[in-house]
């Protein structure tokens, strides 16, 4: 068997990175990360994570972009913020996964068929068409987009379930205001420019 | 602001319809009947701020900007709803660059917004602006001898709510003890249920609902009465694959608050949205019926 290096030199990282973070809303505390560990210790999905939050914070502040934005850990997220609140160093950990998901959207290096990265994006698509999410519309693209089209059969039970108990309409949801707030994303998009 | 507009979203009007049949009644029961803001727009959940957080915060600013012009704070009983309008009301009436673009933005499409609208969340009116005093006189049927496990979850009570503890909130468990229940102990009450990860990585949404449920079958509940639409969403569709899955029956009603709150006002049962329900409610009527002596 053969050693596998995982560690990186310093001239294999990405200098820029940390500073790219930072400059991204409600990153910019991230500096004063003292490795304490409470944000692992405190994430109920620490678990199923490659990297857990301390080591992201780590991971940031050396340059390890390409592990980072890579990671299962940021899709993981679910934003409950408990790693927020309880930080002694007041690091906005729920921001800064936000913002590592919107770089690694932007950057195209997230799992394209992910159902994660897939449902974000798809529940953002329908508010912006019709101002208003559709559950089942939401549900269905979802399956469409990532999970095997075939997934959608062994929902069908609970489908039933939800049918009969009136809380499942193919009704598409859409506000009067849709120009308005097409008008105002075009606005924000020009802005961006 | 005086008074309160409702802001639904989209769970209330879907899936988690019960959770407005039982809230308006309530509401209307202690003398303040809610009316919906018009042509509200969705508030984009995590979703919106994984992709894009500057149309993520101007999405929600038309939301308050209509709110603003009825004169009325908002109330949102979906935690999602609560937490996402309120991030972006704070970030929107803060002094960064891009909060001020987004509401030049906001103005050039009619939908201008000054800064004056507070977003509240139902328990929160309910405890401070009604007070407990007030709603337990005016119980008609206390729900004497039910166990209930107060599930708070994550985004109610984290990170901006100031009425609440974030890591062990009692909010809850004080108004449903008021108007005659038992809350147990529950250690899990603001454990994550996963949110969407229920629908995206079925197993990590299993293992995590499986924890809620156990955990409050262990303290011996007889429910679980929730503030959040996912949260009671997925506490109650997991149910029958944790059964089969982890060989272990924790099978249990998951109610909104309201629906529980609305019994004790004495509010018809056919009223509170008990139709919905997935899982048997039987346990529950008999432990009504027999009012506490087992």
């Amino acid at each position: 068997m053969e050693i596998q290096k995982k560690v990186k030199y310093e001239e294999e990282l990405d200098a820029g990175f940390l500073e790219e973070i930072k400059a991204m809303s409600g990153c910019k505390e991230i500096q004063e990360c003292i490795q304490c560990g409470t944000c692992s210790s405190s994430c109920p999905m620490a678990v199923y994570m490659d990297y857990p939050p301390r080591k992201i914070i780590a991971m940031i502040k050396s340059g390890f972009k390409d592990e980072t934005l890579k990671s299962f850990t940021i899709w993981l997220c679910p934003s409950c913020y408990t790693c927020q609140v309880r930080c002694p160093s007041k690091i906005k950990i729920t921001d800064i996964m936000y913002a590592l998901k919107r770089k690694a959207i932007q950057e195209k290096v997230y799992p394209a068929r992910f159902a994660i990265p897939v449902l974000d994006k798809e529940m953002t698509r329908l508010i912006s068409k019709y101002g208003r999410n559709s559950e089942l519309w939401l549900i269905i693209n979802l399956y469409l987009k990532s999970h095997n089209p075939f997934g959608m059969l062994k929902m069908a039970p609970l489908g039933i379930k939800l049918m009969k108990t009136g809380r499942m309409s193919l009704k598409r949801e859409s506000i009067k205001g849709k120009k308005q707030l097409r008008g105002l994303l075009k606005a924000i998009r020009e802005d961006a420019q | 602001m005086n008074g309160y507009i409702y802001y639904p979203g989209c769970s209330l009007k879907g899936g988690s319809r019960h959770y407005e049949e039982s809230i308006l009644p309530v509401f209307r029961e202690i003398g303040m009947p809610l009316l919906e803001l018009e042509d509200w727009n969705c508030c984009g959940a995590t979703a919106y701020f994984s992709v894009d957080d500057t149309m993520a915060a101007a999405i929600c600013g038309r939301n308050l900007s209509l709110a603003e012009k009825t004169g009325k704070d908002i109330i949102a009983p979906c935690a999602g709803c609560y937490l996402t309008l309120k991030k972006s009301n704070k970030f929107l009436t803060s002094s960064q660059p891009k909060a001020a673009k987004i509401l030049k933005d906001l103005k050039s499409v009619g939908s201008e917004y000054q800064g004056k609208v507070n977003v509240k969340h139902p328990l929160e009116v309910l405890i401070k602006d009604v007070g407990v005093d007030k709603i337990k006189d005016k119980v008609r049927r206390p729900l004497k001898g039910l166990k209930v496990a107060c599930y708070y979850g994550c985004q109610l009570v984290r990170p901006y709510t100031d009425f609440d503890d974030p890591d062990y909130p009692t909010k809850l468990d004080v108004l449903l003890e008021a108007v005659g229940a038992e809350a147990v102990k529950y250690s899990a009450k603001t454990r994550c249920c996963g949110g969407s990860l229920t629908g995206t990585i079925e197993e990590v949404g299993l293992r995590l609902n499986y924890i809620l449920l156990k955990e409050a079958k262990r303290k011996g509940a007889d429910l679980i009465a929730t503030i959040c639409p996912l949260c009671q969403f997925n506490l109650e569709i997991t149910q029958s694959k944790i059964v089969s899955k982890y060989k272990d029956d924790i099978r249990l009603p998951i109610l909104y608050f309201s629906q529980l709150l609305g019994l004790a006002l004495g509010i018809a049962k056919e009223d509170l949205g008990f139709s919905r329900s997935i899982i048997s409610l039987k346990p529950v009527w008999k432990k009504l019926e027999n009012g506490g002596t087992r």
